[in-house]
């Protein structure tokens, strides 16, 4: 009996004090600075712990960090450089050796496959899936990083699962009862509410800071958000700042639970999968959700996969073919806190969930960006590209022109043609070509 | 939390992959991570379709062929081993290997006469130590596509085949191959600088 009713006790300071220092101050959308005092430690921790492994390596041999270097060092002469050979610009047996060479370098080092692993840090962070190329130290550093174990099990996950559980139901719960309302001012704001609350929660669930910057271009309804893609967390990230209507297919289980809920409260655009393959239908809704200037910004993410948060890969052209003003918003995670990236392939949603819970925390920056529309002659492909661009100076990431979807697809003939050309012109082209060479 | 030379041990045999490559152990380590990184399903070799899958390989129009030199004699699985010792072919020569070189050991794998007989290959598909007119068309037909009609692919393929030839079999074997590339700085144009 002692020990239930001691157990009872633990539970119940337990949840007091959850909803004492973390509950309420969410709703209310006050901040008691526990978390702050968090941060600071932890960066003071980390910044030691880097000090410390830097005294340590000096010692030997300097070992470059294998993550801002390349394995190889590449050449990136175009075509016509690499091909030019003895003697004039006919084909010649040699030919294959840039090929072949190209081939090569792309197997031993290539930009995309590199993008859907997580980013390797330039010093470990006291954690242990982080550390791929670290050596021991000392006995310190090795005590700060069971210590750090200890906490990030023992105490911060138990407190995040339990606010995470509470964040959820609360938004089922509330949704559903929002829902309930006729249609009225007061039934928006209080979805409204009920959003906010619960992705405040959910993002001290997950121990997030963030900052936002220009908020003054924060979207507006009536328009569609764009963003580049890293996580499931990106949404939770955005709606915490502003409610969305977010774009999706309908799951099952408890994604489709909160997915119905969600709903009632407020016009959330989901598709049955199998709608999502037809285009126009896709594209019809979108734009009967824009055109009504009560409803909520529309939030897409046009690459269509996640993506390690290192760069912004191709954006799919169909979210800019709606037409609207588009909201282009950059998000970039401090890697050095926890690792956001969801390998969709390694790990599922479950232990990729742990895995950022029982990491120190989530950091990062949202940048909102001045709106853009298509302009006259610019084509959605075009729109996409420069859309691209802006996100990816914004949010200091580079850009790459391949497709996402090549984590799991092959890529397009178009490409291979492309090169195919490129040669051809050289070795069948007409005499003016091989005089401006020479 | 290991020592660096824990990582290295992780790689199956790792000292006489070093001793035939002659690759460093930081690059070793680092084409080991490659490996790994390649290897989608965890499964400890390669195969066909994880480097297909290699986007940059695939717009690549002598992709296929490049991938045929991993997989020689039909073989469906490529382990750590064979994935560096076709690499090694493109390591830059060094110059220490000429003057103390045991004439009683085999060749390195970066030699001159290894990476013209790499090239050689792509071209010879069916190993019969010649490259016919006919294989010579194939192999220009990959690298122009769609883009070059059949008699002007033909006109080359005979003109180089003819220029190379001396024996006037109509084929070009490995050794004509390499005296007609004797003046190419094969040394710098199949090297691959590996950071150390």
């Amino acid at each position: 009996m002692d020990g239930a009713e001691l157990a009872g006790k633990i539970v119940y300071t337990w949840l007091t004090l959850v909803l004492g220092f973390i509950l309420l101050p969410s709703a209310f959308g006050v901040s008691l600075g526990i978390s702050e005092l968090y941060m600071k430690i932890l960066v003071k921790t980390l910044e030691w712990a880097t000090l410390r492994i830097e005294k340590g390596v000096s010692k030997e041999s300097v070992l470059k960090n294998s993550a801002s270097v390349g394995i190889i060092q590449r050449d990136e002469s175009p075509m016509e450089k690499g091909l030019s050979g003895l003697r004039g610009r006919d084909f010649e047996l040699s030919d294959v050796f840039y090929f072949s060479k190209k081939g090569l370098e792309a197997i031993v080092e290539d930009e995309v496959t590199q993008r859907f692993s997580s980013e390797e840090l330039v010093s470990w962070n006291l954690l242990t899936r982080t550390n791929v190329n670290f050596q021991y130290i000392s006995p310190k550093l090795t005590m700060v990083w069971v210590l750090g174990v200890i906490v990030r099990y023992c105490v911060l996950l138990p407190l995040r699962v339990t606010l995470a559980f509470i964040g959820i139901s609360f938004l089922v719960i509330g949704t559903t009862l929002v829902g309930q309302l006729p249609e009225s001012s007061l039934k928006n704001r209080l979805s409204e509410l009920v959003h906010l609350t619960c992705c405040r929660i959910c993002v001290r669930a997950l121990s997030g800071t963030i900052h936002y910057h220009n908020k003054q271009y924060r979207p507006q309804k009536g328009g569609i958000c764009v963003a580049n893609h890293t996580s499931p967390i990106d949404v939770l990230i955005l709606t915490t700042d502003g409610c969305y209507a977010m774009v999706g297919q309908v799951h099952g289980g408890l994604m489709g639970i909160i997915q119905r809920a969600m709903v009632k409260a407020c016009p959330h655009v989901w598709f049955e999968r199998s709608e999502m393959k037809d285009r126009h239908l896709v594209t019809k809704r979108l734009r009967e959700h824009i055109a009504d200037k009560k409803k909520l910004p529309i939030l897409i993410f046009p690459e269509g996969t996640c993506i390690n948060n290192t760069s912004v890969m191709m954006f799919k052209k169909g979210s800019f073919e709606i037409g609207g003003t588009i909201y282009p918003v950059a998000i970039k995670y401090n890697p050095q806190f926890g690792d956001a990236f969801w390998n969709s392939s390694k790990y599922n949603m479950v232990s990729y969930l742990l895995r950022v819970m029982t990491s120190w925390a989530i950091v990062c920056d949202v940048w909102y960006m001045p709106p853009m529309t298509r302009e006259e002659g610019e084509d959605a492909v075009q729109f996409a590209n420069r859309v691209k661009s802006a996100i990816a100076i914004q949010g200091g990431l580079t850009e790459l022109p391949w497709d996402g979807g090549l984590k799991r697809a092959k890529v397009k003939d178009t490409f291979k043609e492309q090169q195919q050309k490129n040669y051809s012109k050289m070795i069948v082209g007409n005499g003016s070509l091989n005089s401006e060479l020479d | 939390m290991g020592s660096r030379s824990s990582h290295a041990a992780r790689i199956p045999d790792v000292d006489s992959i070093q001793r035939e490559t002659g690759f460093s152990q930081a690059s070793l380590l680092r084409l080991y991570h490659r490996f790994r990184a390649l290897d989608r399903n965890d499964k400890g070799y390669l195969s066909r379709v994880d480097l297909q899958q290699i986007g940059a390989l695939a717009v690549n129009p002598l992709g296929d062929r490049i991938i045929d030199s991993f997989f020689p004699d039909g073989s469906l699985q490529l382990d750590f081993p064979g994935f560096v010792r076709v690499l090694a072919r493109f390591r830059p020569v060094d110059d220490g290997d000429h003057g103390n070189r045991d004439p009683k050991e085999p060749e390195p794998l970066n030699s001159r006469m290894n990476k013209l007989r790499f090239a050689f290959q792509l071209y010879d598909l069916d190993r019969d130590g010649k490259i016919s007119r006919h294989e010579m068309l194939q192999v220009l037909r990959l690298m122009v596509g769609v883009q070059v009609t059949e008699e002007q692919l033909e006109s080359i393929a005979d003109r180089t085949v003819q220029e190379a030839d001396e024996d006037g079999d109509g084929a070009v074997s490995f050794l004509e191959f390499a005296k007609s590339l004797e003046k190419m700085n094969i040394e710098q144009k199949m090297s691959i600088r590996f950071l150390k």
